[in-house]
């Protein structure tokens, strides 16, 4: 086991290393001088300098990238040029937001994409697996802008049941909280619950022709024991591994999710970053996104080793 | 009769051995209605968006200032928006803007995945490891988030919003043609084909690539329905075409402000997203099963 997180821990690097260039390279693909673009609205020869001067932009470009990745190693993504404020404390304080709406998205998406992929693979070939079929279809082929607009017009604008857009904090007011945040966690977690659903049912209709299945069903031992006690678990562990790497869908799906509902996280950061040619801060949300994806990835290839004891050795 | 049935049966299996391999493909192919549906629908966007100036009924940025808002009815089928234009006329015209940016950043990540992956497979050593580090890197980074960053930098415009899809659906392409011809290359005919005296070259592309073209098209047309998505969320967040142009994710943003009283000018260009979308995840499934060497 060490020696497997090891190996991949090395292999981590030189990925690190070309993410962090690619991130680098972003801000000279700007059209015409960067210290220029960058500093927007900003006319004062003396602010233009300054930019130059604290972004290096007078150096060569392979110095000028050494210098951004010891900034950045020391947790200095740069300065906001907006808000005045460093990056990685603007990230800091967005992320929890966008953790608190992953983790309800990743709920929906559970309960759903399980549910729908136990029932198809039980009922194979039933109107309930053409069903199931049909919503994983539909949530993969939904665009999550679109479907959260129609959200919106159904539960806010004519049935008036939800607010249409807003954050309140869980530590505030639950009940608020949670209203708030119902619809954007279901459009989240809508296309990736579709995504389960295939795995679930793939594996599960692998795992149900099993000897071991069938030796269950001759002992005589109920379908809901068959199916939940001997088939699910054994076919979760694909399921799980498989459903951490949906972790890229969950954060593009934030972005629009966030600008859609007004909710103020990690992904409209980015968004309004953009719109302001707030470029530290578009780098800075990029590169942690990155780093969180392949830390996650790597835990699910741990997770995937230390639950199939044939891949230990 | 007996004697009929056995030229019958001879007959069914020589038509089988001389079928072949796209003949069978298409065959397989026409067996799924939902795939065949879905080609027609494909179709009729493709057509629409070719005919879009012959068939419009309206010009897409005429601004009718007497029209605002006007609920569909005969005159305006799908109603009009927030300053007069007819949407059914800007849903035909952003039929372009989508199913180009959805074919053209494909061929973009075709075009440098495909040889990309070709050489990288092919050789090995070190090229391989250093091509494969690059499109882990690029992998690392969530698809959209990266769009959304090459499209900031490169500024606002359809033609930057096909750049940034295609340069973050070419991993997928390279990594696909790698494993592929890691897995040909050990083949007893690609064996043959360099014990008779082909060049690399020839090898790699008269001998490998036309086999790992099923598994390409089949994942051309998945990518083509993802590109078609992430051009409207770039389009809807202002990233992608730019008004006063058409297209279907800028009209949902637009959309948006006014869904209290002009419901209709989100409905229509979000079905047209749902509906190409979906047309092109059920061809590319289609094909899957089709150019599946293991289905019969």
């Amino acid at each position: 086991m060490l020696t497997f997180v090891g190996r991949r821990l090395l292999q981590l690097i030189p990925t690190l290393f070309f993410v962090s260039v690619i991130i680098f390279s972003l801000q000279h693909l700007l059209p015409g001088d960067p210290a220029l673009v960058m500093a927007g609205e900003e006319r004062d020869p003396a602010a233009i300098e300054q930019i130059r001067q604290h972004y290096h932009l007078d150096r060569p470009l392979p110095v000028q990238y050494v210098y951004w990745v010891k900034a950045a190693l020391s947790g200095d993504l740069g300065e906001s040029m907006r808000l005045k404020e460093p990056v990685l404390s603007l990230i800091l304080k967005k992320l929890p937001v966008t953790i608190t709406l992953a983790s309800m998205a990743i709920v929906i998406a559970l309960v759903i994409g399980l549910g729908a992929g136990i029932v198809s693979a039980v009922k194979k070939d039933t109107v309930w697996d053409y069903a199931a079929n049909v919503f994983a279809l539909w949530g993969i082929s939904t665009p999550n802008f679109w479907l959260g607009i129609m959200l919106i017009f159904l539960f806010s604008v004519k049935l008036g049941w939800l607010p249409a857009s807003g954050y309140v904090p869980l530590t505030e007011d639950w009940r608020m909280s949670l209203a708030t945040m119902v619809m954007p966690a279901f459009v989240l977690g809508n296309a990736i619950a579709a995504i389960l659903m295939r795995h679930t049912r793939s594996a599960m209709l692998h795992v149900l022709e099993s000897d071991y299945i069938r030796t269950a069903r001759a002992k005589g031992l109920l379908e809901h024991s068959v199916i939940f006690k001997h088939a699910l678990r054994n076919a979760l562990t694909p399921v799980i591994t498989l459903g951490a790497l949906e972790f890229g869908t969950l954060l593009s799906g934030a972005v629009l999710t966030e600008q859609i509902f007004a909710v103020p996280g990690f992904g409209k950061l980015i968004v309004d970053a953009v719109f302001n040619r707030d470029y530290a801060v578009v780098q800075g949300v990029v590169l942690v996104t990155a780093t969180a994806y392949m830390t996650l990835n790597l835990l699910a290839d741990m997770a995937y080793i230390l639950v199939n004891p044939r891949l230990r050795g | 009769m007996a004697e009929a049935a056995l030229t019958a049966t001879a007959g069914a299996a020589s038509a089988e051995s001389v079928e072949t391999p796209t003949a069978r493909a298409i065959r397989r192919f026409k067996r799924r209605k939902g795939a065949l549906i879905a080609l027609a629908v494909i179709a009729i966007f493709v057509g629409a968006a070719i005919l879009a100036p012959l068939i419009s009924p309206y010009d897409p940025e005429l601004q009718t200032w007497t029209a605002v808002r006007k609920a569909p009815s005969a005159l305006h089928w799908f109603g009009t928006d927030d300053v007069g234009r007819d949407v059914l006329s800007r849903v035909i015209f952003g039929a372009r803007a989508s199913l180009l940016a959805g074919v053209i950043s494909v061929a973009i990540a075709l075009l440098v995945g495909v040889p990309v992956g070709l050489i990288s497979g092919y050789l090995g050593g070190f090229i391989d490891a250093s091509f494969s580090r690059i499109a882990d890197a690029l992998l690392a980074c969530p698809f959209l988030i990266l769009a959304i960053a090459f499209a900031a930098f490169l500024g606002p415009s359809l033609g930057n919003a096909m750049i940034a899809i295609g340069i973050t659906t070419t991993p997928i392409f390279f990594r696909l043609t790698r494993a592929q011809v890691m897995a040909v290359k050990v083949e007893d005919y690609v064996e043959a084909a360099r014990a008779v005296g082909n060049p690399h070259w020839r090898i790699a592309l008269l001998h490998i690539l036309p086999n790992i073209l099923p598994a390409l098209l089949v994942q051309a047309t998945l990518s083509v329905a993802a590109a078609i998505i992430a051009e409207a969320a770039l389009s809807f967040l202002g990233l992608g075409q730019q008004p006063p142009a058409p297209s279907w994710g800028s009209m949902l943003n637009a959309a948006q402000r006014f869904l209290v009283n002009a419901p209709w000018m989100a409905i229509w260009p979000g079905l047209a997203i749902f509906l190409t979308v979906l047309s092109f995840n059920l061809v590319g499934d289609g094909l899957r099963d089709a150019l599946d060497p293991r289905s019969r």
